[in-house]
């Protein structure tokens, strides 16, 4: 009896972890499902902030999980939207920080490469004259590498659109540049399929106010 | 059967225990509620920081009273952190009982760029990466009038002066020889063109090669020596952010280049090639002296850089040019129309390499050593001159940060010049010749630290010790500064130091050397800075001791300069306009050369003002500027007034314009550009030359009214994430 104890033991150890990490992994699902489903309804500065909070603390509670970094730095990459000069670069900061840790976690993933060419389309817009040489090639291989870690996404189409809306035509961008782009991020919409009920699921209405903006004259 | 049972049981009582232990993970045992409110250093709350137990999922942000409120399921000794942006995260052990517990703290404000004092007093910098600069490396080359040349930008600054007969920044009352250039901590022999006498020449270098530009006006650092009043510091731009080619064609020039960089991003190589005929030009815009040989340049440059670490970085650049030219002037001193004539052949060659490396967490190394040479063949119809120029440098410098701001550096310097020169001519029928040679060993030591006091406060202190084999004497010079942050935006400065220079170099082939020359600034700046404004005002005193004096070959010369530096800068109040003024008063006196009394030098004016202005027209793709300057008369040499020097040129005005139309077209991004320089056509006097019994005059101009440029610039960028994208479409 003795000897089957032994065999036992190991096995149960691992039975008791998976049903630990099951229940845990339910409280994990169900929290960033709240906050994940708030992103879509958030603005506000100070809400955008705690939301961001709110996923550094998950982060650092779910060592092994890509989200809940990935999804802080999409908050500060957001915030950097409604701030200027110094304060944009600190954001962006912040978000390289996450997606540094959510890459580490899980390497070659398409949608942290995606992110990390929005932060550095970002720090363009601190003084597009003088940084537009040296962060729009960047911003652009990253995206180049998030497109060929996965054909399907269609955020890095996305962002390809917005950084053509708002390049003027002189530098190669411009609305009639930025619709085909935008058009097809759209299609692949469509057909795109989240790998979970918490993976990043963004840009599909953003896409279709872009579409509208392009055709205003 | 026995066996099956007991495994029953076995399981049974284990899963008893794996509920316990599931429960407990669930953490229903035991809760406490935490509270508190967050600070800052002003008592100020801070709203949105996170309040929260490391590695769980407990905490909560404050509100916008700095309040916050979470409850926590552990007890025990855990770890509170406290983090958010713009403040350093603070993380404390507390023990949690079941019991309510309140926590309340100060956060400190992190360290930032913008909040920390810099020293300002005589520094004017372009920078990208800095934040408190005054200038974009980008501005260099927008400035209209400024041909795209560093310096012709540079002049309009406060500080330089308008002296259109001859190369060089001449600052706050020095001479062009008082001020060295330096690119990547190697100084620069010769930084401009070879030219024809009271014809400016450009520098070498394209403004596009240097990341960053330090122009110091006075009381600067320890690290550079050698020159009396300036110092243009030049750091040549990192790897290139892709694989580029450039073609340039222009109304004198034509010319391109490819630079590559390696695919994993480590490694970038490339080469550019130039010529420059002015001969077509010529013919179209009449110039006022007679070309025998209009000037041409063609030259070029490589480049190799390599990060050879993740902190390490190598880099080369050389350069090398030849030019030509020859021109004929009417003598002054003949009456029947005799032309001198003066043909000049030029090479040059610089070299520079330098490699960076940090040691450790806290030392940073650069070393450096370059080479350069420069001949000059000069003809005139009864000589034939041959003047090289060679130098040979090297340099290393150590760096140590102390606690979060403060640093200290130390290094030293060791320079061979090698001088010559031979003249193949004849007097009055006899032939002569002369040949004469020099040779120096100059070897420098310097130290100097940037102690932060506090965030708001920093004194800089250091000192230069050189020698020269010519001098055979060693002379320390102290240097130092001060800065305080008076408010969010603004500071004070303070600058003090001594500088030595070696007698210009055409004086070391007189029999008797003199000695060196010396100059001490005493300087005090305040400068507001934000985002779009920036206002900077200087007061300074620079005395001046031992200058040469050609009339005993000793250096027994003296002087004075002092004035007031006056910057304004403004990117906001006009939409789409960037402009900026600055203004200098200069009122400075010398005996040196051959001057038989202290009075103000030809090179400067009592006023100078420029605006330059820069606009941007977005829906037309049409980037267009210009500046006006505008100086009063400065001093001549009239041999007919008894009163030596006391003569003055007519004022002077010049209103330079340019525009660029910029366009992208695929992978090429293509720049059409002109400038028109001096538009509506001033008179620009620079000075008169009188004949040897002063009975005739000339004036001293540029050599035609208006300089037109009309170039197009492409740009191949092999950006591979676009074709890629395209591809996909």
């Amino acid at each position: 009896m003795k000897n089957e104890m032994k065999k036992l033991l190991p096995l149960l150890a691992l039975l008791s972890m998976t049903l630990y990490a099951t229940s845990q992994n339910k409280k994990y699902i169900a929290i960033m499902e709240k906050n994940v489903a708030a992103l879509d309804t958030t603005r506000d500065g100070l809400q955008l902030q705690n939301l961001a909070n709110n996923f550094e603390r998950i982060a650092s509670a779910e060592k092994a999980e890509w989200l809940p970094s990935y999804y802080a730095a999409y908050c500060y990459t957001n915030m950097t939207y409604s701030t200027k000069g110094d304060q944009i670069d600190t954001y962006c900061d912040k978000a390289d920080k996450f997606l540094n840790v959510a890459d580490s976690i899980s390497p070659k993933n398409s949608e942290i490469y995606t992110l990390k060419a929005q932060v550095a389309s970002a720090r363009i817009s601190v003084n597009p004259m003088s940084r537009g040489q040296k962060y729009g090639p960047i911003s652009g291989d990253l995206r180049e590498k998030a497109i060929a870690y996965d054909k399907t996404n269609p955020r890095p189409y996305y962002l390809e659109g917005t950084s053509l809306f708002y390049t003027p035509p002189m530098f190669g961008g411009g609305k009639d540049k930025a619709k085909p782009v935008f058009q097809k991020a759209l299609e692949m919409y469509e057909t795109f399929k989240p790998e979970s009920s918490i993976a990043p699921n963004w840009g599909k209405n953003s896409c279709n106010y872009f579409i509208k903006e392009c055709d205003k004259k | 059967m026995c066996d099956n049972y007991n495994i029953l049981q076995f399981m049974k009582r284990s899963l008893c225990l794996f509920a316990l232990i599931l429960l407990s993970f669930q953490g229903i045992l035991a809760q406490t509620k935490v509270s508190g409110k967050i600070l800052d250093q002003k008592k100020q709350p801070i709203p949105g920081v996170n309040v929260f137990i490391k590695d769980t999922y407990d905490g909560a942000s404050t509100d916008p009273d700095g309040n916050f409120f979470f409850t926590a399921a552990d007890t025990g000794d855990v770890i509170i952190v406290c983090s958010f942006i713009g403040f350093e995260q603070i993380e404390r052990k507390v023990s949690l009982t079941s019991k309510d517990f309140t926590f309340n703290t100060t956060m400190k404000e992190s360290l930032n760029e913008l909040k920390v004092v810099t020293i300002s007093a005589g520094t004017i910098e372009a920078s990208d990466e800095k934040k408190t600069t005054v200038l974009k490396p980008l501005d260099i080359v927008t400035t209209a009038g400024a041909q795209g040349d560093i310096v012709g930008a540079l002049k309009t600054l406060p500080g330089a002066q308008q002296v259109g007969e001859s190369e060089g920044l001449f600052v706050r009352g020095g001479d062009g020889s008082e001020t060295k250039t330096i690119i990547d901590g190697m100084v620069v022999n010769k930084p401009f063109f070879s030219s024809a006498p009271d014809i400016a020449s450009r520098g070498r270098f394209s403004p596009f090669l240097f990341k960053g530009t330090v122009f110091s006006t006075g009381g600067y650092s320890a690290q550079y020596g050698q020159g009396m009043s300036s110092v243009l510091a030049l750091e040549t731009q990192d790897l290139p952010n892709q694989t580029s080619s450039t073609l340039a064609i222009s109304s004198v020039s034509v010319g391109g280049g490819y630079n590559k960089l390696w695919k994993d991003k480590n490694m970038s190589a490339g080469f550019d090639l130039n010529y420059a005929n002015l001969l077509p030009y010529f013919k179209l815009v009449k110039q006022t002296p007679e070309y025998t040989r209009a000037p041409q340049f063609s030259g070029g440059s490589l480049n190799f850089r390599k990060k050879t670490s993740a902190t390490g970085m190598l880099k080369f650049y050389g350069y090398f040019n030849l030019s030509d030219l020859g021109i004929k002037t009417l003598s002054i001193d003949s009456i029947n129309g005799f032309k001198n004539l003066f043909e000049l052949n030029n090479s040059d060659i610089y070299t520079n390499l330098t490699y960076k490396e940090r040691l450790g967490e806290k030392w940073l190394m650069n070393l450096g050593v370059s080479y350069s040479t420069n001949v000059d063949h000069i003809k005139t119809w009864n000589d034939s001159i041959r003047s090289q120029s060679d130098m040979s440098q090297g340099r290393m410098v150590f760096s140590r940060g102390i606690g979060k701001l403060s640093i200290i550096r130390f290094g030293g310097e060791y320079q061979y010049t090698f001088d010559e020169i031979k003249i193949d001519g004849a007097k009055y029928g006899f032939p002569y010749h002369i040949k004469n040679a020099i040779y120096d060993n100059y070897s420098s030591q310097f130290v100097e630290a940037d102690i932060y006091i506090t965030q708001k406060l920093v004194l800089r202190a250091g000192a230069r010790g050189e020698h020269t084999t010519l001098e055979k004497k060693y002379v320390v010079s102290p240097r130092t500064s001060l800065a305080y942050k008076i408010g969010e935006k603004s500071q004070i400065s303070f600058a003090y130091g001594q500088f030595y220079q070696k007698p210009d170099r055409a004086y070391l082939f007189y029999s008797k050397i003199p000695g060196y020359n010396k100059a001490t600034h005493y300087i005090a700046n305040i400068q507001r800075v934000d985002d779009y404004h920036t206002l900077r005002a200087e007061v300074y005193f620079k005395k001046y001791d031992n200058l040469t004096n050609l009339i005993d070959s000793t250096n027994s010369g003296f002087g004075y300069a002092q004035g007031l530096d006056v910057f304004w800068r403004d990117k906001k109040t006009i939409k789409g306009v960037d402009y900026w003024i600055s203004y200098t008063y200069l009122e400075t006196k010398r005996k040196y050369q051959n001057y038989p009394k202290e009075v103000t030098p030809p090179f400067a004016a009592t006023h100078t003002a420029s605006l330059v202005f820069k606009k941007f027209f977005e829906k037309l793709n049409l980037s267009t500027g210009f500046t006006y300057t505008y100086a009063t008369g400065r001093p001549y040499y009239n041999p007919n007034n008894s009163e030596f020097m006391s003569d003055k040129t007519i004022d002077y005005h010049s209103l330079g314009i340019n525009g660029a139309y910029l366009r992208q077209i695929k992978n090429c991004f293509a720049v059409l550009a002109f400038s028109v320089t001096n538009t509506i056509g001033n008179e620009q006097i620079f000075g008169y030359r009188y004949s040897y019994d002063g009975i005739r005059s000339a004036a001293v101009t540029p050599p035609a009214k208006r300089f037109f440029f009309v170039g197009l610039f492409l740009s191949f960028g092999q950006n591979r994430s676009k074709e890629v994208i395209d591809n996909n479409n």
